[in-house]
């Protein structure tokens, strides 16, 4: 038997004991929180994951390049990824962007009025508020980075160092490799630990990869 | 001449008070304009509620923190993994200052450059 074979087996047996745990514990869904940085994709990504896995034709929410466009949690319940045999029941939770600054001058430098500028900062860090608090009613999360961007901020130190800490699953998503400055491998190099898979949710590249990761993680 | 107060805390000192009483602490020395620098850092919960409170704090003349932070190291000790207990974090030296004094330019897991600025009067 190739050893590839071995690890196909591994796996199945892998999803088949968390399936059950999960009917034994009659919970039949895995709530898993989109997180990251502010402008990182998050939002693209959910649109994306519903586009593929359901008819619904609304997304999570609107994107734009201004930063902290989702200052609400949005969630969906029931969606299911069937990727490479492994099937997986996901409610979905899209975070607003988590930051430790947010100023309205930053607004104002992307064309927002003073007025309109200070009530989206008050909304941000509302926002950021309710991402956090979101960390405790998570099963696992998909923790997204810009891949033209450092990774080492610590925003996704923070969002890393409490999955570990709560001993729950983690998937890294490289974002934005559709751009020539993208380099995930610096992120698979500051976060050895968990597993990452390299996508564009904008452009659809790699999503088949990210949908078994997903199911091989959550599942 | 301007200056800018930098305020080190001790592991012993921090090791002694509260995830609430750290953050109190943090934040209040942070809004007067100190920079502070923790020897051994917050836990992961702790940052994440550091932050929380940061946010309810933001206002015009404070937009926020600047924190940075080497990657903690994660360890787990053989009891943790027979009862499924999570990684146990061991913080290291942390830098936390107002947003708009302290700026990281740039940070690697064993490396954190930054540069302090002078606020405008």
């Amino acid at each position: 038997m190739k050893s590839g074979d071995k690890m196909g087996i591994f796996r199945r047996l892998k999803r088949n004991v968390s399936s059950l745990i999960r009917r034994i514990f009659k919970k039949n869904s895995t709530r898993i929180g989109i997180y990251g940085p502010p402008n990182a994709g998050k939002t693209t990504l959910a649109n994306r994951i519903l586009m593929d896995w359901t008819e619904e034709e609304e997304g999570f929410g609107e994107v734009s390049h201004i930063p902290h466009e989702t200052r609400r949690a949005m969630r969906r319940n029931g969606i299911v990824i069937n990727a490479n045999g492994g099937v997986v029941k996901l409610d979905i939770v899209d975070t607003p962007g988590l930051a430790t600054k947010i100023d309205f001058h930053d607004f104002m430098k992307h064309g927002l009025k003073e007025e309109e500028a200070k009530k989206r900062a008050k909304e941000a860090t509302e926002g950021v508020i309710e991402a956090i608090k979101w960390l405790d009613d998570l099963d696992g999360v998909l923790l997204v980075m810009d891949a033209t961007e450092d990774p080492f901020t610590q925003v996704n130190v923070v969002v890393v160092g409490n999955m570990e800490a709560r001993n729950l699953p983690l998937l890294i998503v490289a974002n934005k490799i559709d751009l020539p400055s993208a380099s995930p491998q610096r992120i698979a190099t500051a976060f050895p630990q968990h597993p990452m898979v390299a996508i564009s949710a904008l452009e659809g590249h790699n999503m088949e990869e990210l949908y078994e990761a997903i199911a091989e993680r959550f599942g | 001449m301007k200056s800018v107060q930098l305020d080190l805390i001790s592991y012993d000192m921090l090791s002694g008070m509260t995830p609430m009483e750290k953050i109190r602490m943090i934040l209040d020395r942070v809004r007067d304009g100190a920079v502070v620098i923790l020897e051994r850092g917050l836990t992961p919960e702790e940052e994440a509620k550091l932050i929380e409170y940061t946010m309810t704090e933001i206002e015009e003349d404070f937009p926020g923190i600047e924190i940075e932070s080497y990657p903690s190291e994660a360890k787990r000790s053989w009891i943790g993994r027979i009862l499924g207990k999570g990684i146990v974090h061991q913080p290291r030296l942390t830098i936390i200052g107002p947003a708009e004094q302290l700026k990281t330019t740039s940070k690697d897991r064993d490396f954190i450059s930054a540069v302090i600025s002078m606020k405008d009067e």
